[in-house]
């Protein structure tokens, strides 16, 4: 049998498609894993390097905290959560946000730090302050830039958030841990299939938010 | 009016950039600040918006220090252009001209309509109303700055070197331009360059800064072409500058010979006549007056003109509509030592020496000129 026949049998099983542990309550699950982590990783990270991004002050101590961010294994971290705050989500979101805030907050403070400068000061000199500097003019032409990292940001935690299984949550992870102890390969494949296609909708949907909310004046062909 | 009260700029690090600068900027006039990189001529500009704050001194607007009002209400009545344009590039050219009138709350309607009116007003394509910043060319981006610079009627106009990254070719239309607006809009402007050609140009009155943010010398052009205050200003003219003062004389006053200009169609006679009218040779035009080239006496008395064998009259001048330097300069390139004068269709009016050009530059210079020193005539 190979990789092929697995994935068919896996979804051409109408026992896949029911109950708690059917595609559509895991993929549920996943997905509600994967915004939860986003949205605690945007709301540290974006605030953050959109300030330090537009004041240009502290990028150094952001770019340390962001490379030990970047060494921590996520697996260890969420079995040392585990073993200190017991089971809960706490020890399957830290890791996951712990993942997805130094792409976050790193590339908004590279966006924000690269804008050409004479824009921003044309705005302050003619009379804007600073909060509308920084919500009319950096951050809509910082914005695919800032895009990119929370696209990487999210594709991160789609495929890590498999981990969540191993302390008996849900999620696609359920599948392919499940699968291993069972021997089940036919439910492996099945569910690596599954993370791989939703890291493939979540490009798509930054595609589609990218379309409608950059500017075409900041958009370039490419 | 804008009144520079002993302002001196001392940045954190030391570095002076300003030092006890007094200046008078007069109402409704370009006054332009000009000098070598680095003497200052940002950081004074910058003073006059609080985008950077003096260390000491004041300075007044129409008698009122600028740091009675908040600094975005002083911002918003004042227009800032920079040297790269410094658009927006998420707006479309319509949107980054409504900036000011937006911030100022005005409907979105009316700013549009009011930002279309100005895209007319600097010599923009209504066509482009829709494009983003990347789709226009340097001067065409220089000229969206200027125009939302002037969005919402501000009395005064901050212009930082707006003109210094385009080619000359586009440099000399957009100045051009500026003065065209400047003679429709009459705004007090501050003009920053480190252009003396330019500022001779551009500004009504220059103030020449040197090194350390002192101020060298302040005047209209034409006295600081004629009346350097010194070496360094002399120095920084540069060494024609006898050459450019001609500028600003007219044309005017040039004793124009009318005797030396014959006919295509002239006979012997006329020909003849014209030979003794004082000039070694004669300026053939066709019938309707245009001239055509210079020729011999002796030769085109001989017999029927032939055109192909003239010499080329070169370009001529408008008379009074140029300056004495435009006259002079049509003399010195003319392979015959004179100058053709012109009317506005292009027929001659009359022709000039070299030696006639120059006695009404000693005139000039004699303080008999025509306009005064003070009118700027087209160079
Ligand atoms: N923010 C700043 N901090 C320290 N020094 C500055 C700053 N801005 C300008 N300077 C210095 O002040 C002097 C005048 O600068 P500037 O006003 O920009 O001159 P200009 O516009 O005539 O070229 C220069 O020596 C420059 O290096
Ligand atoms: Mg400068």
């Amino acid at each position: 049998m190979n990789i092929l026949n697995y994935a068919d049998a896996f979804f051409g099983d109408s026992a896949h498609w029911q109950d708690y542990d059917g595609i559509p309550v895991r993929l549920g699950e996943h997905v509600q894993y994967t915004l939860m982590a986003l949205g605690i990783a945007a709301a540290i990270g974006l605030p953050v390097g959109l300030l330090t991004g537009h004041t240009g002050r502290g990028g150094n101590v952001l770019a340390l905290i962001a490379t030990s961010g970047r060494a921590l294994p996520s697996f260890g971290l969420m079995v040392l959560m585990f073993i200190l705050l017991g089971l809960g989500m706490a020890p399957v979101m830290i890791p996951l946000v712990v993942l997805a805030v130094p792409p976050i907050l790193v590339t908004t403070n590279e966006a924000m730090r690269s804008l050409d400068p004479a824009p921003v000061d044309a705005a302050r000199g003619m009379g804007m302050g600073e909060a509308q500097v920084l919500f009319r003019v950096e951050l809509p032409t910082a914005l695919p830039l800032i895009l990119s990292g929370l696209r990487s940001a999210a594709i991160q935690i789609v495929s890590t958030a498999t981990i969540a299984a191993y302390v008996s949550f849900g999620g696609l992870g359920r599948y392919i841990v499940d699968g291993l102890y069972q021997r089940d390969y036919e439910k492996v494949v099945g569910g690596a299939t599954l993370v791989a296609g939703l890291a493939v909708a979540t490009l798509l949907v930054f595609w589609a938010v990218a379309r409608l909310a950059v500017s075409r004046g900041v958009r370039r062909p490419g | 009016m804008i009144r520079i009260d002993s302002v001196t700029k001392r940045y954190p690090d030391g570095t002076v950039a300003v030092d006890r600068l007094s200046l008078e900027i007069p109402d409704r006039s370009i006054t332009v600040l000009v000098g070598p990189s680095g003497c200052g001529k940002t950081t004074t500009l910058r003073m006059i918006n609080r985008m950077v704050e003096p260390s000491e001194g004041t300075i007044l607007l129409d008698g009122v220090d600028i740091q009675q009002q908040p600094v975005n209400t002083l911002r918003r009545s004042m227009g800032y252009v920079i040297q790269n344009a410094g658009l927006f590039q998420h707006r479309t050219i319509l949107d980054n001209i409504a900036t000011v009138p937006r911030l100022l709350g005005w409907g979105k309607e009316k700013s549009r309509a009011r930002a279309r009116e100005l895209m007319e007003r600097v010599g923009l394509d209504g066509s482009l109303a829709k494009r983003y910043p990347y789709q226009l060319s340097g001067g065409q981006q220089q000229r969206v700055g200027v125009a939302r610079a002037l969005a919402a009627d501000p009395p005064v106009l901050l212009m930082d070197e707006p003109f210094s990254a385009v080619d000359p070719v586009v440099r000399k239309g957009l100045q051009d331009e500026l003065l065209r607006i400047q003679e429709e809009l009459g705004k007090t402007i501050v003009f920053v360059t480190h252009d003396i050609d330019e500022a001779v140009k551009l500004g009504t009155m220059v103030a020449v800064m040197r090194t350390g943010g002192h101020l060298a010398q302040f005047a209209p052009p034409a006295e600081l072409l004629t009346d350097p205050a010194d070496a360094f200003v002399e120095d920084f003219l540069g060494a024609d500058r006898g050459i450019r003062r001609l500028s600003f004389f007219s044309s005017a006053g040039l004793d124009l010979l009318i005797g030396p200009i014959v006919a295509v169609d002239a006979s012997a006679e006329q020909i003849a006549a014209a030979g003794r009218a004082g000039a070694p040779y004669l300026l053939v035009v066709d019938t309707d007056g245009r001239p055509v080239g210079w020729g011999d006496p002796a030769e085109l008395a001989a017999g029927a003109i032939d055109t192909d064998g003239l010499l080329s009259h070169g370009r001529p001048f408008t008379a009074g509509g140029d300056s004495l330097r435009a006259a002079l300069d049509c003399a010195v390139l003319s392979p015959t030592g004179w100058a053709v004068a012109v009317d506005g269709e292009g027929r001659a009016t009359g022709v000039v020496s070299q030696t006639s050009i120059g006695e009404a530059i000693r005139g000039a210079h004699a303080g008999r000129a025509t306009a005064g020193t003070a009118q700027k005539v087209a160079p």
